[in-house]
């Protein structure tokens, strides 16, 4: 029945925390990056940001515009912790034209944020920059990075159109535009900025409204385009020897759906309603149709997940993704899939909440929704990807499980593994494990709610099979029959059989991995896109000779098997999440351990030192 | 997958009214107008041509839909609004299955009204069956959103605040492509409507109007009582003009510059009497906010027209990013595009 040697895991690997981040700002001499950089400077500092600065620009006062050598440029690197130098490798490359990115492509790490003024990439800069072709127009330079195209000289003179000051000085501004955006991006505070620009202009209000206006205005359209950060970023330290590129969470759970429609033969449905942060993944399936991949973008949330169930009730794969409040509407849709008994996978890439909350940024924070957030007894099977790239296998894994069980299955995401990027080993798809499908074509015995005695999933039937007409619903049924039924022993029954189908499931779940000795003092426990932090934390306390390991679970419900008898094995349990205790609480229900949570809201990813600091105490007893 | 699972033989088995009753005992009130609608259905299935295993109904919640349990065919009875929207996933997954969906005033208008309106702008192909009782029947007897204004019920004890949306209305002004309306006790109309309902390529929409004798009986009396009847029903047919009425005191509906209205067929030239046409969706509008005592009663096909199909605009770009570009290749994906190596 399962497979272990070839069950769909992510290939651990070595990691180091960098829980910083290196932005540099390139333009023009007369852009004015100096000015902006050391404004972002002063901001990161207020937020209480550790900093390294590097300027650079060219010896000449006025360096011929738009060449290679007029470059100037000004780098950062601020952390929450001690920063000794302005850093090697960039997080972010801001590139106000073509000369600039020439320059400075190069340091830009695989995978990091690259914003260009795009108005500067005409005829004459890209000439004098010596590119033959516009780069901006090479596909492979999104793929590799995460690129934002941005026309700042035209958003800037739009938010200062009425104001008497030519096109010039009107366009002397952009760089606040870029100061602004940045800001957005990296969350600093515009308000020393703000205080500067009054005080600096006070004999020139005019001058000063507009840098005003254009520094607020670079900063609104990171929110509407609602480009994300990710500037606690943690890397593995040394690669394994292989074929990689970049990858993204998002993508990383398209393609994985694209691998299984490949493997199972099937056709998928995916009905999403866009949102912040899932849309991303609609829009990626929608460019693979010859995979048979068949989006619908919904009227709503709710019209998302039943056109899923309805195409699963065909035959098909349904999919449908969203973020935590279009999972809350289609909390009763989950429900009919339960109680149907029909496959059906769920993304949910989690952002800050309640209500629309911080739609921009991360949070672990549906757990509980994903476990609980339906109406009665509805269990499904709950899974998290640690890294954006091991959300591919996690897609995989979603579709695998939901076709051999019947059953819905979700996948939490997060707004930080969507979109941070990773050097990723691309893997040979012919290893993943098979996804059978076995559609009931004979007459003779048949019911639609006889079991399979392995996975207790009934029978998968496809409308147009002569002879197994049936009927299910979502009303409560009688076990093998699927006729209506109200008897009272029959239901306890049905909740107990609907449980028990998603217990078994952690048949498909491979031994723990234990990051560390089998036996300590210390386990950290965490899951999904903590797994960076929470590793190197615990590695850096291994390397301290500290008795600490750490486990990070990609099996939420049902939890793994050997989990229990492995808490027991240390001494304290440490359980650090983006939310105020979920998993904590799970665990201690589950297993009547005294796990310790660590738990901070901030919508932002947990940093490496924090949860470092949170196992020092609790070994050392204060916690 | 074998071949076994797929559509089924193409040409569809001789049946007959109980092929198509399932095995199921019926849950309605006695004497509900859901028995007749069923049994139309039932009676009209074996005219469609269409192998019974390639038939699908799906519903939502409320009387209506308890409907599926009772056919023969395929069925799943989903959640309440949400019949429209299942279909939907169903059609793009299963281009080949004819499918209904059958929904009831509240369920379709007012919980599923947004799926409703959807289905119906995208001209899934598929026919939807709804039955107008102007009640909520399930829940026992609160007003509906097709209640008139002023409804005493057991919610609005005063009378009830919001004015009624009418289905034939609704459903033009979604840009429906088939649009009709019939009686539960009309049981030959009912039939050929149906039929011709599931005959048209598109979203077909039918408004039955049906009886709930427990809690809101005879809101359609004007249909019902002879009398009233001879007065108002209007039988729609295409090419033939709008006259009602009984013989000796014909009427005729015709239009004074944008106004319908009622004249006395006798006084009136050939000319000015307005022919029913089904390919015109604008006059079709206008027909849809008649009704008695002014009015006549329309009844039949409003209108009838042809429109692109969501799913088969679907399955022709899958068709054509497949002949372009070939089936897809999961192992040239992943090695396609900005990638490097690591010794």
């Amino acid at each position: 029945m399962t497979e272990p040697a070839a069950r769909a895991v992510a290939t651990p690997k070595p990691r180091r925390d960098l829980d910083r981040a290196v932005v540099r700002f390139a333009g023009d001499s007369g852009d004015g990056m100096q000015l902006t950089g050391e404004q972002f400077t002063i901001e990161a500092a207020v937020a209480g940001s550790d900093i390294a600065t590097l300027p650079n620009f060219p010896a000449e006062i006025r360096a011929p515009a738009g060449t290679l050598f007029g470059v100037s440029s000004f780098q950062l690197q601020f952390g929450s912790q001690r920063v000794y130098t302005p850093g090697d490798h960039l997080d972010c490359l801001v590139a106000m034209n073509p000369a600039a990115l020439k320059v400075h492509l190069g340091d830009l790490k695989t995978g990091g944020l690259l914003v260009v003024n795009t108005q500067a990439f005409d005829k004459r800069n890209l000439d004098k920059a010596g590119y033959t072709s516009n780069p901006l127009d090479d596909p492979a330079l999104a793929e590799r990075y995460r690129l934002h195209k941005v026309d700042m000289t035209a958003l800037t003179v739009q938010a200062i159109q009425d104001l008497a000051l030519d096109t010039k000085e009107k366009n002397r501004t952009k760089n606040f535009f870029a100061l602004g955006l940045v800001s957005w991006i990296y969350t600093r505070p515009l308000d020393s900025t703000l205080e500067w620009i009054k005080r600096k202009f006070a004999k020139n209000p005019l001058i000063a409204e507009a840098n005003t206006r254009v520094l607020k205005a670079g900063h609104a359209f990171g929110e509407t385009a609602e480009i994300f950060s990710e500037h606690y970023q943690v890397e593995p330290a040394e690669m394994a020897p292989g074929l990689y590129r970049a990858m993204t969470g998002n993508r990383a759970l398209a393609w994985g759906l694209l691998a299984a429609a490949e493997r199972s033969k099937l056709p998928i449905v995916y009905g999403a309603y866009p949102i912040t942060p899932a849309s991303g993944i609609l829009e990626e399936l929608a460019m693979h149709k010859r995979f048979r991949i068949r989006t619908i973008q919904a009227e709503d949330e709710i019209a998302a997940v039943t056109a899923a169930i309805g195409a699963s009730f065909g035959g098909a794969i349904g999919v449908t993704a969203s973020s935590g409040p279009g999972i809350a509407l289609k909390g009763e849709g989950i429900g009919l899939a339960v109680t149907a008994e029909l496959p059906l996978v769920i993304f949910d890439v989690q952002r800050g909440g309640p209500s629309t909350g911080l739609p921009t940024k991360t949070e672990q924070a549906d757990l509980m929704q994903a476990l609980y957030g339906r109406n009665s007894e509805s269990p499904i099977v709950v899974l998290a990807p640690a890294t954006p790239g091991d959300c591919f296998y996690v897609a995989y894994e979603a579709v695998r499980i939901a076709v051999k069980y019947m059953v819905p299955v979700m996948v939490l995401s997060d707004g930080f593994l969507a979109n941070g990027s990773e050097p990723w080993p691309i893997p040979d798809p012919s290893t993943l494990p098979p996804i059978d499908i076995h559609f009931r074509t004979e007459q003779e015995g048949f019911f639609p709610y006889l079991r399979d005695p392995a996975t207790l999933g009934r029978p998968w039937v496809r409308p147009g099979t002569p002879g197994l007409e049936h009927r299910i619903g979502g009303i409560e049924k009688q076990d093998v029959t699927g006729n209506i039924s109200y008897d009272p022993d029959n239901h306890d029954h049905m909740v107990r059989t609907r449980a028990e189908k998603v217990r078994r499931v952690a048949q498909e779940i491979p031994p723990t991995s234990i990051n560390g000795p089998a036996t300590g003092d210390l386990v950290v426990v965490g899951w999904g896109g903590t797994y960076g932090a929470i590793t190197a934390a615990t590695e850096r306390a291994q390397l301290e000779g500290k008795s600490v390991a750490s486990v990070h679970l990609r099996h939420l419900n049902p939890l793994p098997p050997d989990l229990g008898h492995i808490l027991r094995e240390y001494r304290r349990v440490l359980v650090p999440e983006i939310n105020s205790g979920q998993l904590v609480r799970v665990l201690r229900a589950e297993y009547l351990v005294d796990a310790v949570g660590f738990n901070r809201v901030r919508g932002l990813p947990l940093a490496t030192d924090e949860i470092y600091e949170a196992l020092t105490q609790l070994l050392e007893g204060q916690a | 997958m074998s071949a076994t699972t797929g559509a089924g033989p193409t040409q569809a088995p001789k049946y007959t009214k109980k092929d198509f009753e399932s095995d199921q005992d019926v849950r309605w009130c006695p004497g509900c107008g859901d028995y007749a609608i069923l049994s139309a259905v039932q009676k009209s299935m074996p005219d469609l041509g269409i192998p019974k295993e390639n038939i699908v109904f799906i519903s939502g919640i409320g009387c209506s839909s308890r409907f599926p349990y009772y056919m023969n065919t395929y069925g799943f009875h989903t959640i309440h609004g949400r019949a429209p929207a299942l279909a939907t996933g169903l059609r793009v997954a299963r281009p080949d299955l004819k499918v209904f969906v059958v929904t009831g005033d509240g369920d379709g208008l007012s919980i599923g009204g947004n799926h409703l309106l959807h289905l119906l702008r995208r001209n899934v192909n598929l026919t939807v069956l709804l039955f107008n009782n102007r009640i909520y029947g399930l829940t026992k007897g609160q007003y509906s959103p097709t209640s008139e204004l002023g409804k005493v019920t057991k919610s609005t004890p005063m009378g009830s605040a919001d004015r009624p949306v009418y289905p034939v209305a609704f459903a033009l002004g979604c840009g429906a492509t088939f649009v009709a309306r019939t009686v539960d006790r009309h049981i030959a109309h009912m039939e050929e409507t149906i039929k011709r309902a599931a005959a048209h390529k598109g979203t077909a929409f039918v408004e039955i109007l049906q009886n709930c004798n427990v809690y809101n009986d005879l809101a359609w009396n004007v249909m019902y009582d002879k009398e009233q009847r001879l007065a108002h029903e209007l039988r729609l047919e295409h090419g033939k003009p709008l006259l009602f009425g009984p013989v000796d005191d014909r009427r005729a509906l015709v239009m004074d510059g944008l106004n319908p209205t009622v004249v006395s067929a006798k006084d009136t030239p050939a000319d000015r009497l307005w022919i029913h046409d089904e390919s015109n969706a604008n006059a079709a509008k206008l027909l849809a906010d008649l009704f008695a005592p002014d009015y006549p009663v329309p009844v039949g096909v409003f209108t009838a027209v042809n429109a692109p199909v969501y799913e088969e605009i679907l399955m022709e770009q899958e068709q054509r990013a497949m002949s372009e570009r070939g089936a897809g290749d999961i192992a040239k994906l992943l090695t396609s595009g900005d990638t490097w190596k690591i010794e």
